[in-house]
């Protein structure tokens, strides 16, 4: 079982009455809300918080990308993950979470900067490769939505192609035209660092990553209650593929609180919980959906499962509940798991069994929480909780896992650190 | 109301509609954001007179190969195919609605000669800053009937599922036709039209319905300004942005009208 220990870099200072005097927390998010000079202690905050993750043992930190999102103050990752490539515990990988493909112009920029981190990082590079979601690509960034998905996966052919041939070449696109495509630098992993690809439930993301053997990562803010359907749908079509059920085909993205006692835990996460799903999830509902973004496929699917629903409705009392906002809510509907670490524990085995992923994602930052409280989280968690699962998995092989330089050959950044 | 007949046109080996009614001088109307997923009154009122001509262009109902299009060059190549698929020839009266109209305003203007006649109802193709149009794409569903006409229980109907059509694939239908607007005009509806507007040289008619939520009154003499031909501005109150379909009476009689 591998831990990666996830940030979205939430803006902690939301006004207590957010969800009343502001629309969205997504792309027209009022700008006086933002002050630059509690940003500076925000992002070293998040940055100390991932330092400290890797130092205490997780496998991965994980950042990722967002625009004009106040609980995502990560427009570039590339520029986190490089910071932490130099400062991060040597041991731990470093997982972009990921470069929205379709927006970069020409993608050939993602090729370099992953290559890049792999570079600086010497090897420990995780490339995620997100479509991204209609708020950041449609409107935030103005791509056009019935293109998106074109542009991404050229993109990615594109990107692909960058990293692993060793000649020059010209790329003649639908939408990037390059007379000289030579990359430099080039990856440390070949032929190239692995490939995740965050996705929603849709069966063609599905197809596709097992056509490319790549990592599916379901990251859902609605925890694994939600998971269910779309992680068994996924394996499912594993099956209906020929594919094998390695745990390590899937990550899957869960909130967790760990503390001493079962009390503390509800009394110390109930307020950032209630700040993340209230306030960061506010979201203006007509930025949900840029027509075209999502696949005349999906959208069949999901008519069909509505009528088949509407026939039957036992299941659809089965639903999962995705809008709760008070914390006996949050924790019914399972978007987040707390508890003693023994009982974070046994439930995360549940959760990891149940949906067969051997990547678990761990938001244990999320909403306001102070870095002592998120340290404090992430030291129980790692101390107490990973070895209780250090069982799962055994016999199957992370074939997904970076691939980096041994620790013997990598340079040792001078971070200041080591003069004091 | 009789319903009008069909032809299809082959586009890059697609079969697009195109609806036909009426006897008298050819009329050509694109349509307007959504498209034309039923037959409506407005185009009953212009068979009348003439003989109307609909094509829906790829991605707009009855019409498939929305992805074959990329460029805006592209598209309005799609439309002039359209139009000789049909078999207009010279002389030609072209109309349309927001999106539509603006292709029929770029067809006006790469090949000035064949146009007779242009009318435009709420015309999208500019963009200014200072006045903005308004995003269409971005309103919540139950919002948008109230965006695209003063009336929204018009846009709702007209897109409500008849009897008889497939509950899955009739949404989806109208999903792809927002779809197909936005593949021509995302973020902003500016093409850059306004460089080709000189080209035109036929008279022209801009109506725009004086409730119209998306493009704002003042865009009438942006296009009268530019175009070189004469251009008439008629104001239909209480029409929104479709005012074919808030008041198709008034909207028929004032383009027929212009036509004649």
């Amino acid at each position: 079982m591998k831990h990666l220990w996830f940030h979205l870099m939430p803006y902690t200072d939301l006004p207590d009455d957010f969800r009343e005097k502001h629309p969205s927390v997504w792309v027209d998010i009022d700008s006086k809300l933002f002050d630059p000079q509690r940003a500076h202690h925000m992002y070293n905050d998040f940055m100390d918080e991932m330092e400290y993750a890797a130092d205490v043992g997780f496998d991965a930190i994980c950042c990722n990308e967002h625009h004009s999102n106040g609980y995502g103050m990560m427009p570039s990752p590339n520029l986190i993950a490089t910071a932490l490539a130099r400062r991060a515990n040597p041991n731990t990988m470093i997982c972009v979470m990921g470069n929205s493909l379709a927006l970069y112009d020409p993608p050939m920029r993602v090729a370099e900067e992953f290559a890049m981190i792999d570079c600086i990082s010497g090897g420990r590079l995780i490339a995620g490769f997100p479509v991204g979601t209609p708020m950041d690509t449609c409107y935030a960034y103005g791509r056009n939505p019935s293109e998106l998905r074109e542009r991404y996966h050229e993109a990615h052919d594109l990107v692909l192609r960058a990293w692993t041939e060793p000649e020059t070449f010209s790329f003649n696109g639908r939408f990037t035209q390059q007379r000289y495509v030579n990359i430099w630098p080039r990856p440390v992993q070949k032929p190239n660092p692995p490939i995740w690809i965050p996705g929603g439930g849709s069966v063609e993301t599905w197809q596709w990553c097992a056509e490319m053997d790549y990592v599916y990562s379901y990251l859902s803010y609605f925890g694994y209650k939600a998971g269910r359907q779309t992680m068994h749908g996924f394996w499912n079509e594993m099956d209906s593929l020929g594919k094998d059920r390695n745990p390590y085909r899937a990550a899957f993205l869960q909130f967790v609180g760990v503390a001493e006692t079962e009390k503390e835990a509800y009394e110390l996460y109930r307020e950032p919980a209630e700040y993340f799903y209230g306030r960061c999830l506010h979201v203006d509902p007509r930025y949900l959906a840029a027509p075209g973004y999502v696949t005349e496929g999906t959208q069949r699917a999901g008519l069909e499962s509505q009528l088949a629903r509407t026939a039957q409705d036992t299941r659809a009392a089965m639903a999962v509940d995705k809008s709760a906002r008070e914390f006996d809510a949050i924790l019914e509907n399972g978007y987040v798991i707390i508890g003693t670490p023994d009982q974070v524990a046994e439930r995360l085995r549940e959760v990891a069994r149940d949906l067969n992923v051997g990547h678990l994602m761990l938001l244990l930052q999320f909403g306001n929480m102070s870095k002592d409280l998120v340290n404090y989280n992430s030291r129980l968690y790692a101390e107490q909780v990973i070895p209780q699962l250090a069982d799962l998995w055994e016999g199957w092989e992370d074939h997904w896992w970076p691939n980096p330089m041994p620790l013997a050959d990598r340079a040792t950044p001078n971070t200041g650190i080591a003069a004091e | 109301m009789s319903e009008p007949s069909v032809q299809f046109v082959d586009l890059n080996g697609e079969p697009c509609r195109v609806w036909r009614k009426g006897a008298g001088p050819a009329l050509v109307f694109f349509p307007g954001h959504g498209g034309m997923p039923k037959w409506i009154p407005f185009l009953d009122e212009l068979a009348g007179n003439f003989e109307i001509i609909v094509p829906s262009l790829p991605g707009f109902p009855g019409s498939g190969g929305l992805h074959a299009l990329d460029q805006h060059m592209d598209w309005v190549l799609a439309a002039r195919d359209m139009i000789d698929g049909t078999g207009i020839g010279a002389n030609a009266l072209i109309a349309g609605s927001g999106p539509g109209a603006s292709l029929a305003a770029e067809i006006a203007a790469l090949w000035p000669d064949t146009i007779a006649r242009l009318a435009m109802i709420a015309p999208w193709g500019l963009f200014d800053e200072a006045d903005p149009t308004t995003d269409p794409w971005s309103a919540k569903a139950p919002d948008l009937g109230a965006l695209m006409c003063a009336d929204p229980t018009r846009w709702e109907d007209f897109r409500a599922a008849p009897d008889g059509a497939n509950s899955v694939e009739w949404p989806i239908e109208q999903t792809r036709a927002l779809e197909a607007s936005a593949r021509i005009f995302w973020p902003l509806g500016d093409t850059r039209l306004d460089r080709r507007l000189g080209r035109i040289k036929c008279p022209t008619l801009f109506i725009r319905g004086d409730a119209d939520r998306i493009i704002p009154a003042s865009y009438g003499d942006k296009f009268r300004n530019r175009i070189s031909g004469d251009v008439t501005i008629e104001n239909i109150p209480g029409a929104g942005h479709l005012a074919e379909l808030d008041c198709p009476t008034e909207t028929a009689r004032i383009i027929a009208g212009f036509m004649s």
